[in-house]
């Protein structure tokens, strides 16, 4: 969507901090590079939304917070529920439906949760998942949690009347929430320019609420950024937009032909890919040690996906209440 | 020891969970200030404090998308929406969201929330405050949906929905607010998913919930006159629904009318008959029959509304064409 030009927020020069950071961008872009793969190979079921490209905003965001947070994700889900801390195994095997999956198989890529991670779900309609990160900011607030919750949304929800509500409500009630709108400037098959005639900084100061944008590509700039603006969060100053600008790399769904896509503009996205804005802060053996770890990591979870179990039919059918409900 | 209203049935029962579990809160619009649309809230924001009982702006799909959120980080929220009308602007949230998330996130959470609301006709309110669409909820694997038809159900059926842990819609009915009988020895919470024989009787069963029990016990009160003996069933709980309840009264009676407000086609009682047309089929002596309302949205009309809504006489009409 909009034009705005980054501004915010010095790199974080912390060399720790950035080659964590890295590290968390390029587990998440190592597992979706193997996950086309697996899909060619016919192992996972449905289609699955990459987020090639714009790693960065949930490395960044993640960064920031801790376990007792909350987030709420999109279809786009895969780097979300890594960054706030899925193990790799159960991931996958979640993405091949497995019953050794975080969702013991029923799930797959576009519900993918780890609640006890605070990873309330990836969703597979759009917008919905706005309204229960405020829920789950009601819950910080009212049980007085010291802990913050996230919704994540990409530009096209925009359009949704939901997620006016829900700058509404949460300016209303003061709710520890925090909203990343990821703006890679489609919505399915049609450049959100053409969907939207407004912006989200007007949306923002129509509720006034802070709206803060952002080189969605540059991880140190959305983890600073976010560590600021989380911070004032958690101290009660009430919620806050983090518009993060990234790029769509792939299509919508991994094997979209991208038809009437300027292959121009995939090229820019190539040139503002965050791995490698990130590594020209880093040394080429910090880059070389993570890349020799994060493939080993993902390389065990797959080898685990891949001979786990299928899920059996009683206990999927058992699954719709609890066992110890009336 | 005086006589309990059914809206103030409603009021006890979240004032009872509140005091018992302080993670019970209340939302919805004009639930806290004004104590409700019919005055079920009445008295609560009061009791349990401005953190706990809130107003809500208009804007339901985001309250009850809040009420998931709320559910999965460890509050027990209730949701008033005041007309069951205004659910259609909550679908999302109550169908794609909090009916799928035990089963999609395999186990991982439970999703403990009420939404109440009412429906039902009867106050000339028309088509868009009129509906009867339980069996929209009912149809959704994940959800459970309750519709108390007395005061005392009322009250248990609400403590039941509040301790249970799955998402329960309680659905209330308009009419019957202020309806009252005399304050009962005890408010036991029910069980979801438990029938309760309201009459017995050897001839037929007639199984209905909610305001349609008036009409049914009016029309069983007749026909008692002239020796028809009815069974009256309230189902109490739609989904789940009590089907050894059901077949044990129609193994006693071997008839069966369903009787219910909303739409006729497609409704509970097409999915009652359909259970009993299997199950019970060789306890079956006359074809099972329903009255609901006609396909048709409700109309303002006085005349014209209670030709629309089941009536003893639309009730005695089915009984007759059973027994013939
Ligand atoms: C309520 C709803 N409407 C439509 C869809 C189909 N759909 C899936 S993703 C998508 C585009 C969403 O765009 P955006 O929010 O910008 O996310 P992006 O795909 O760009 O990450 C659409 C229309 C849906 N899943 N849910
Ligand atoms: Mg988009």
């Amino acid at each position: 969507m909009g034009k705005t030009a980054p501004t915010i927020a010095k790199p974080v020069s912390n060399d720790v901090r950035l080659r964590r950071l890295y590290r968390t961008m390029l587990t998440i872009r190592r597992t979706e590079e193997a996950l086309v793969g697996l899909l060619a190979e016919g192992l996972i079921p449905g289609f699955i939304h990459l987020s090639i490209g714009q790693e960065a905003i949930a490395a960044g965001v993640m960064d920031v917070l801790t376990p007792a947070d909350t987030i709420t994700s999109t279809h786009r889900g895969h780097g979300h529920a890594i960054a706030k801390g899925i193990r790799l195994d159960k991931f996958f095997a979640e993405l091949l439906a497995k019953d050794a999956g975080a969702c013991r198989g029923r799930g797959g890529s576009m519900h993918v949760a780890d609640i006890a991670q605070g990873m309330l779900g990836a969703n597979g309609i759009v917008a919905a998942g706005i309204p229960i990160a405020l829920g789950s900011a009601l819950a910080h607030q009212t049980l007085e949690r010291d802990a913050v919750a996230v919704a994540f949304f990409g530009d096209g929800a925009m359009a949704e009347g939901l997620l006016h509500e829900c700058l509404n409500l949460a300016k209303l009630w003061n709710l520890p929430v925090l909203f990343v709108c990821e703006d890679n400037g489609w919505g399915e098959f049609l450049p959100t320019a053409q969907q939207i005639v407004f912006t989200l900084d007007r949306l923002a100061a129509a509720h006034g609420i802070p709206h803060v944008p952002i080189d969605g590509n540059d991880v140190a700039s959305v983890a600073q950024a976010a560590g600021e603006i989380v911070a004032n969060i958690r101290s009660g100053g009430g919620p806050a937009i983090l518009d993060c600008h990234t790029m769509r790399v792939g299509g919508h769904y991994e094997g979209d032909p991208q038809r009437g896509r300027d292959p121009g503009d995939l090229a820019k996205a190539a040139a503002r890919d965050p791995l490698t804005i990130a590594a020209k802060d880093l040394s080429n053996a910090a880059v070389a040690k993570i890349e020799t770890e994060v493939t080993a990591d993902i390389a065990a979870a797959i080898a685990f996906a891949r001979l786990a179990g299928e899920p059996g039919w009683d206990d999927a059918v058992a699954s719709v209440y609890a066992a110890d409900a009336a | 020891m005086g006589e309990l209203r059914y809206n103030h049935a409603v009021n006890r029962a979240m004032a009872d969970a509140m005091a018992a579990d302080p993670t019970v809160v209340l939302f919805g619009e004009d639930v806290a200030g004004a104590g409700g649309v019919y005055g079920a809230t009445r008295g609560l924001r009061d009791r349990y404090g401005g953190k706990r009982v809130r107003d809500t702006p208009i804007s339901e799909a985001a309250i009850v998308g809040m009420a998931v959120g709320a559910a999965l980080s460890g509050l027990k929220p209730i949701v008033e929406i005041s007309f069951i009308d205004f659910m259609t602007f909550a679908m999302d949230a109550v169908v794609n969201q909090a009916a799928k998330m035990r089963t999609m996130f395999g186990g991982q959470c439970s999703v403990p929330m009420v939404l109440r609301t009412q429906h039902g006709g009867g106050a000339g309110s028309g088509p868009q405050h009129s509906q009867c669409l339980e069996a929209w909820f009912a149809h959704v694997p994940g959800l459970k949906v309750v519709c108390p038809g007395d005061p005392a159900s009322a009250y248990g059926l609400l403590r039941a929905a509040i301790d249970d842990p799955d998402p329960v819609i309680v659905v209330e009915h308009k009419a019957l607010y202020a309806t009252r009988v005399p304050e009962p020895n005890s408010l036991p919470i029910l069980s979801i998913g438990k029938a309760a024989i309201l009459r017995p009787g050897r001839d037929l069963t007639i199984v209905s919930y909610g305001a349609a029990l008036r009409a049914a016990a009016e029309a069983a009160g007749r026909l008692a006159a002239e020796g028809i003996e009815t069974e009256i069933l309230d189902l109490r709980s739609l989904q789940p629904w009590d089907e050894g309840a059901v077949l044990a009264s129609l193994a006693r009676t071997h008839r069966l009318l369903i009787v219910h407000e909303a739409v006729e086609a497609f409704g509970i009682g097409a999915e009652i008959a359909a259970r009993m047309a299997d199950v019970g089929f060789d306890e079956l002596d006359a074809p099972i029959l329903r009255v609901g309302a006609p396909f048709m949205p409700s109309p303002v009309a006085k005349a014209l509304e209670r030709r629309y809504l089941p009536n003893p006489e639309s009730v005695i009409a089915a009984v007759r064409r059973l027994l013939a």
